[in-house]
């Protein structure tokens, strides 16, 4: 499976290289976590800085604050090395060390995770070879392990995001859909077109991308196949085709359709049979589906009631529930990965915010601060959303954990906007 | 520079080639009843030449002159300033039965992208109605919708959102 992952990534590679999304790193009410990561013990032919990318992944969390290599008052790489005074003295609570060497054509890593207080070694793992150009993927997979280990939630570094660029105005304007890794690094574009690119969604396997693509201004949505750039055309219904979600088994396509009239609604598709059955009827807009965890449910915006609100409908069919009460319009909702959760854009007094809500109903907490945000995208570990940001310069990429305590701005030359994280690697 | 990828030209060829595939199954399905007349049959037709007197290409210049309606926040309505425009486009159409128009309802910033997207199918739809209550025939007129995505102007104020908030009629 590990394997399949690299060889993809590779494919990649040759494709383009596009400029690295910036991040700045705000908010964190409650200091972080002291933690040091020392650069690793590195043999011959073995070189590449695995340590720094472990220590901004945790940076980039906030909630560690990682020693700075010159504080450091010794470098061990094995535990018999370590004295645990050194680091007591600086306030560090964990250390991770580890070591480097050539195998097997590429470089094989050991790490560990030592409690510098109890003098315990918390975490000792032996990370499979991996050629060079893939160590990144190995320091994101030691960060998440750290990380797990330290906040008892899974990390999110070994991760991916999707999100569209956009750059120019009218008709002129031209949009790419590109996928980075977590840390906004190594973009590499899927599709570019001077029409617009929409709504990215990550097949539950990681390996498909469902979006939405014009051609001589009809819509189409597209499922691109990662591994070889095969695209297949799902729909292309007159009017519009938008808001692609997929169940959690990956076989069907939550859609919306407005089939020519004006009128959009939700349907849902076989994605092997191409088999379609509608899901909402009438004049309201029904829009921005997203599947229940559990695959029986499914929430979505609609305008039925006068102000567009989120309901709930059962997949098969049956009676939509409204849910959302709070504000003046809430939209476009996203289920958290346990199910339990629901993150909405709320709209109350012209500010457009990301709120977080019971899945049952009851308050909205409100965890951005606005004026235009949107599109919220839950990290796979359910603690971290991404969303778009507009500014007096355009549109951002920001994260914020789901206490609305720590920002992360991912910022381009162009408008970066209509993000989706992806899943783990199954 | 090196702006597409293989990624983009395989976009275009699926793009191309379900365009094709939607033919090719029409045709076999109608085949067995009609004999399309070949191109160089030395027969010309002219789609105008019922219509004498008329200037299709004026009807046309007229229409194209004005092509964008705008819309009041949250609304569909057509305001009767633009009543001028539609019927522009309706004398073009019955003119010119050939012609074909595509409706493209555009929102402004505000609200989210994939409900932006069907809120500017509403816009497109009135737009629509508006020609086939002028007598043009539906199949004349498609719409699409591209919501929010191609703002002519990108300031985040009114004097902008307005601009934003528009169907543009394009000749196909």
């Amino acid at each position: 499976m590990m394997k399949k992952y690299w060889c993809l990534l590779g494919l990649f590679v040759v494709v383009t290289a596009h400029a690295d999304l910036n991040i700045t790193i705000s908010g964190g009410q409650v200091a972080p976590q002291p933690i040091a990561v020392v650069p690793f013990q590195t043999a011959p032919g073995a070189e590449f800085d695995v340590a720094q990318i472990v220590q901004d992944d945790l940076a980039s969390s906030g909630l560690f604050k990682p020693l700075d290599r010159k504080d450091m008052l010794e470098k061990p790489s094995q535990p018999g090395q370590v004295n645990y005074r050194n680091w007591q003295v600086l306030g560090i609570n964990d250390i991770a060390i580890g070591q480097q060497r050539p195998a097997n054509g590429g470089v094989a890593v050991r790490f560990y995770l030592l409690d510098t207080m109890r003098q315990q070694q918390l975490l000792g793992y032996d990370m499979p070879a991996a050629p060079k150009d893939q160590l990144r993927y190995v320091a994101h997979r030691i960060a998440d392990l750290i990380y797990e280990k330290l906040t008892g939630t899974p990390g999110y570094f070994d991760t991916q995001i999707a999100y569209i660029e956009g750059h120019g105005l009218g008709d002129k304007r031209k949009f790419k859909l590109i996928i980075c890794d977590s840390d906004g690094r190594y973009p590499r574009v899927i599709a570019a077109s001077g029409e617009p690119l929409m709504s990215p969604a990550w097949s539950p396997d990681r390996k498909k991308l469902a979006f939405v693509g014009y051609h001589r201004g009809r819509s189409a949505i597209f499922v691109d196949t990662l591994a070889t750039g095969q695209l297949h055309k799902m729909t292309d219904a007159p009017g519009i085709n938008g808001a692609p979600a997929w169940s959690p088994d990956g076989r069907l396509l939550a859609v919306a359709l407005s089939a020519g009239r004006g009128n959009t609604n939700l349907y849902v598709i076989n994605t092997a049979t191409g088999q379609r059955h509608q899901l909402t009827s009438g004049t309201a807009i029904n829009t921005e589906p997203d599947f229940s965890p559990d695959g029986r449910t499914i929430a979505f915006t609609s305008d039925r009631g006068g102000t567009p609100q989120v309901y709930t409908i059962p997949v098969g069919g049956g009676a939509a529930t409204r849910i959302t009460f709070q504000g003046k319009q809430n939209l476009r909702p996203r289920y958290a990965p346990d199910g339990k959760t629901l993150a909405v854009v709320n709209q109350d007094g012209g500010q457009y915010r990301i709120g977080v809500m019971p899945v049952s109903g009851g308050p909205l907490r409100i965890i951005t601060d606005g004026p235009l945000d949107e599109g919220p995208s839950f990290a796979p570990n359910g603690n971290v959303l991404i969303y778009e940001k507009r500014t007096s310069n355009g549109t951002d990429l920001a994260t914020v954990t789901i206490d609305g305590r720590v920002n992360r701005v991912l910022r381009s030359s162009s408008d970066v906007q209509d993000p989706a994280w992806s899943p783990y690697i199954q | 520079m090196i702006r597409s990828t293989r990624k983009v030209a395989v976009l275009v060829m699926a793009v191309a080639a379900f365009a094709m595939a939607g033919c090719a199954s029409h045709g076999a399905k109608t085949g067995a009843e009609t004999q399309p007349v070949a191109q160089d049959s030395g027969i010309n037709t002219n789609a105008n030449a019922g219509q004498s007197g008329v200037d299709a290409n004026a009807l046309q210049q007229a229409a194209e002159q004005s092509h964008s309606i705008y819309f009041a926040l949250d609304s569909s309505d057509i305001d009767a300033q633009y009543q001028a425009v539609v019927s522009n486009w309706a004398k073009y159409l019955l003119a010119v039965p050939g012609a074909q128009v595509q409706v493209q309802g555009n929102t402004d910033e505000r609200g989210t992208r994939a409900y932006n997207q069907a809120l500017g199918e509403r816009r497109a739809t009135a737009v629509q109605a508006a020609l086939e209550a002028q007598g043009v025939p539906a199949a004349q007129v498609s719409t699409t919708s591209f919501g929010k995505e191609r703002p002519v102007c990108a300031q985040h104020a009114e004097s902008c959102w307005s601009q934003n908030r528009r169907a543009d009629l394009i000749r196909q």
